[in-house]
């Protein structure tokens, strides 16, 4: 993870989404015209959050299963910035709705709420966190919830979308995609920025955990100089 | 072993009556889908009452007594079913209630029922997983409310869909879907807290 080529991949990716994401030529479509834009922006965010929250899933089961704090640092990490960056999502997607939906930025859209209701529920994962005082009762119990948070979020972002009708691109069927992502220009800039949005995600996320590992190794570091005592003497 | 506090019980009955005499002497006799919305409204607010309490009542030292007794599925089924047969209950009384006091605007009394016993066992199996999560967590009840909410609000908004079939006659198309949804939903939460309960209980 401290490879520093993936970190420049990322940041050239994300200027070529910038610069090219702004600049290249886009289908015109009624009512859409330019804020088409926006699925360089808003739907990546997206994905980097279905795959940071799953990370975190994995370091939760992790963490039952070893009961290592490294594992609930990784966990708590990936879901913070999983977190972050649904803000984002939701943030860009309300500003497109406001220009193309004709209703402000919010309308009460099933999609709009499944993400709303999804980004509560992980909210009330921070919230339960902050509440405990206890470290390892905290990482227990955060670690049930955040298996729960994502058991639901899968229905919710994954499967309720597709059953109700929606007024978000796409229409019935897929939650995201529709004919006009296939325009070969777009895709052109579509996949670089997927892939530079989940490495900046992944970026963040890397930075945070390591920052709380050393404060976790600094405020537990008497503690590990008597265990290293303790195996010392027990060899001896 | 819950026969032990009846009073709670007898609480919850009175809070269950008194919620419906103070709607009715507010708002008469509302339309269908007031009625149905303040239907679902109550049974929430039973369900945080009366099921809700399910772990936070216990004493950290008779958790110690059941944990050296059975195991921890045995226990965590044996309270999900516990709450099941109450929240029933409780849903039953108050569906009487609302028909005596507020009038009766269901068409189809069979599919209400139940819509009505559906939505009983998914609150009370949701509320009973969110008190053991909470119960570990200080035995705090706000606590309890900042965890349960964002859960039940999907499934209060399809059980609101599924009953107003019952009372108006609209046609919705997907209808067994959103039921079957519920349904699934309840299993995975069965399961998962199956699973998962052993973990919270560690000390």
């Amino acid at each position: 993870m401290r490879q520093s080529w993936w970190k420049i991949v990322c940041v050239a990716l994300l200027a070529y989404t910038l610069i090219g994401g702004m600049l290249l030529p886009v289908p015109r479509l009624f009512i859409l015209n330019e804020t088409i834009r926006n699925l360089y922006f808003h739907v990546p965010m997206w994905f980097a959050m279905v795959i940071l929250f799953a990370v975190s899933f994995w370091y939760a089961i992790k963490y039952l299963r070893s009961g290592k704090m490294e594992d609930d640092i990784y966990s708590v990490q990936f879901a913070n910035v999983g977190i972050l960056f649904s803000v984002l999502g939701m943030l860009t997607g309300m500003e497109w709705a406001t220009y193309t939906w004709d209703g402000g930025p919010w309308t009460g859209d099933p999609k709009q709420l499944c993400a709303a209701l999804c980004m509560l529920i992980y909210f009330a994962y921070l919230v339960l966190r902050a509440g405990i005082k206890d470290e390892e009762k905290r990482a227990n119990i955060s670690a049930v919830m955040n298996i729960f948070a994502f058991a639901l979020m899968i229905p919710l972002i994954f499967v309720i979308p597709r059953m109700v009708s929606s007024l978000h691109p796409g229409g019935s069927g897929n939650p995201a995609f529709s004919k006009y992502d296939l325009d070969s220009d777009m895709r052109m800039v579509f996949y670089p920025a997927i892939i530079a949005w989940i490495l900046l995600s992944v970026w963040i996320t890397s930075l945070c955990i390591r920052l709380n590992l050393i404060k976790y190794k600094k405020d537990n570091s008497f503690r590990f100089e008597l265990e290293e005592k303790i195996a010392a003497k027990s060899k001896a | 072993m819950e026969w032990r506090q009846k009073h709670t019980l007898f609480g919850v009955l009175l809070y269950v009556g008194s919620t419906v005499f103070v709607i009715y002497m507010m708002n008469g006799q509302p339309v269908d889908k007031v009625w149905n919305a303040l239907f679902w409204l109550t049974q929430l607010f039973v369900a945080v009452n009366a099921v809700a309490k399910s772990f936070l009542q216990e004493s950290v030292s008779r958790f110690r007594y059941y944990y050296s007794i059975v195991k921890p599925q045995t226990f965590m089924l044996a309270k999900m079913i516990y709450s099941l047969v109450l929240q029933t209950f409780m849903t039953l009384v108050s569906l009487i209630l609302f028909w005596i006091m507020l009038g009766d605007p269901i068409t189809q009394n069979g599919l209400f029922a139940c819509v009505a016993l559906l939505g009983g066992v998914s609150l009370a199996l949701v509320f009973t997983f969110i008190s053991a999560i909470a119960a570990r967590a200080n035995q705090n009840t706000g606590m309890m409310a900042i965890i349960g909410f964002p859960l039940v609000t999907p499934v209060l908004m399809i059980l609101g869909n599924l009953a107003l079939k019952a009372i108006a006659p609209v046609y919705q198309p997907g209808w067994w879907t959103l039921a079957g949804v519920l349904a699934l939903f309840d299993g995975l939460v069965v399961v998962l807290s199956v699973i998962l309960f052993p973990f919270l209980w560690k000390e």
